[in-house]
């Protein structure tokens, strides 16, 4: 499948990607293009022009910054699979990436693509909520934070406004255990129900679901003590694989058995 | 027509410098462009692996990137890792274990196994499996392509033991 006309610029700094984005207005950053080619190549999108951001320096890695761990938001999934510091620091991540899609798929897949992409579908939404995550936008008026329960905004929508690009992941290296459990479709690996937990080392315990709605949200019931009838099925999907009943039942197996593991 | 961009890379060890139309995904520079057509279009919608070759060392799907992405790369098809009379141990596991039966699975599978072998050279039948889950074979032959990888494990093996010996 061929996918429409666009012109393609390959750029090496933040600064030039956001110039870009302001001299094409409908143009579409591309990292890894593992949710954006397929997507083209349906001819459900067509941007007039891709602005290759996958190989700016600085984007890619993980570090510790004193408590924060600082992702650069075109680290791959398979970095982060393999990353000694997530494992030791924050192990929801590295179990999180082994389960995305397949290896071909991580190898070029990023978290700052699949975050900005806001499928409902996604694994990290789950986690970056549980996690108390923050994410660092910039535009060329500057730079914002927002808290992940700010971010994700609806189905395929984030804060992430018209001219920003997401840069960062900012998450507290506070975790004391978590767990992440996915009821996967069986093709594509995406989550019909994830649930993640995370026990925070000031004793709170933050939960989060995706797969099952429009976009991914808390689990406030869970959070405070309850483990079952979590979510209602009037707030969930449905489609030919899972019915919003059936995705609500899940969702109470899935933290129970988050829950045994944290 | 999108403006064509300079690109220069390697496939299987030969430097190619040419205009590509920026829609050209990786796949059809390599069938199309350059006749390697080893490497296969299978469900063109990133899933089923039929198209998997080596960008810089790791296994990544051709039909989900465009040529332009692997500009200053090098890629790796299944032309480029053997050859008759000189198999790669993957080639000659499936020849031994019977790992195909259409074939047309067959190159992806050897790809993303040869991914898998480079960073694990003794994997368990279950990280087999695993490393293996974004290839489809539909002749449903998945014991004997486990068998192949399994096969070409043990003889990467005695050939690392031959050469300390």
């Amino acid at each position: 499948m061929y996918t429409a006309e666009f012109d393609y610029k390959k750029v090496s700094s933040v600064a030039d990607a956001l110039a870009a984005l302001k001299a094409h207005p409908d143009a579409k950053l591309l990292a890894g293009g593992h949710s954006l080619i397929p997507t083209m190549k349906l001819r459900l999108a067509s941007p007039s022009a891709l602005i290759d951001v996958s190989s700016i320096p600085g984007l890619k890695g993980i570090r510790l910054e004193g408590d924060v761990i600082v992702i650069g938001a075109m680290t791959t999934h398979r970095d982060i699979e393999h990353s000694s510091l997530l494992k030791d620091k924050c192990p929801i991540l590295p179990e999180q990436a082994a389960l995305i899609g397949d290896p071909m798929v991580r190898n070029k897949g990023t978290i700052g693509g699949s975050l900005a992409h806001a499928d409902p579908a996604a694994d990290y939404p789950a986690s970056m909520l549980a996690l108390g995550a923050k994410m660092k936008i910039e535009s060329s008026s500057g730079a914002r934070v927002v808290t992940a329960d700010d971010f994700f905004v609806g189905m395929f929508q984030t804060a992430v406004a018209e001219g920003e690009m997401l840069t960062e992941i900012h998450i507290p290296a506070n975790t004391k255990s978590s767990a992440y459990e996915k009821f996967a479709h069986p093709a594509s690996r995406y989550a019909i129900v994830g649930v993640a937990v995370v026990k925070h080392a000031d004793g709170t315990t933050r939960a989060a679901l995706t797969g099952a709605g429009a976009s991914a949200v808390r689990l406030p019931k869970l959070e405070a003590g309850s483990i079952s009838s979590l979510v209602s099925a009037a707030d969930l999907l449905s489609d030919n694989f899972a019915s919003a009943e059936y995705r609500a039942h899940l969702v109470d197996v899935m933290a129970k058995k988050a829950l045994a593991r944290v | 027509m999108a403006d064509k961009v300079p690109i220069t890379l390697t496939v299987n060890g030969t430097k190619h410098s040419v205009h590509v139309e920026p829609r050209t995904l990786l796949v059809q520079f390599l069938r199309e462009h350059l006749s390697l057509t080893g490497t296969h279009v299978g469900c063109d919608t990133s899933q089923c692996g039929a198209c998997t070759v080596h960008l810089d060392g790791m296994a990544v799907k051709s039909c989900t990137m465009f040529a332009v992405q692997a500009d200053g790369s090098s890629v790796t098809t299944i032309e480029g890792i053997g050859e008759i009379g000189h198999l790669h141990p993957l080639q000659q596991g499936f020849w031994e274990m019977h790992g195909l039966q259409c074939g047309f699975c067959t190159p992806g599978m050897i790809m993303s196994a040869a991914d898998l072998l480079q960073h694990n050279a003794k994997p368990s039948e279950a990280e087999i499996r695993h490393a293996l889950e974004g290839n489809f074979c539909r002749c449903t032959g998945y014991h004997n392509i486990v068998r192949a990888v399994q096969h070409a494990s043990g003889q990467i093996q005695n050939q690392a033991q031959a050469a300390d010996d």
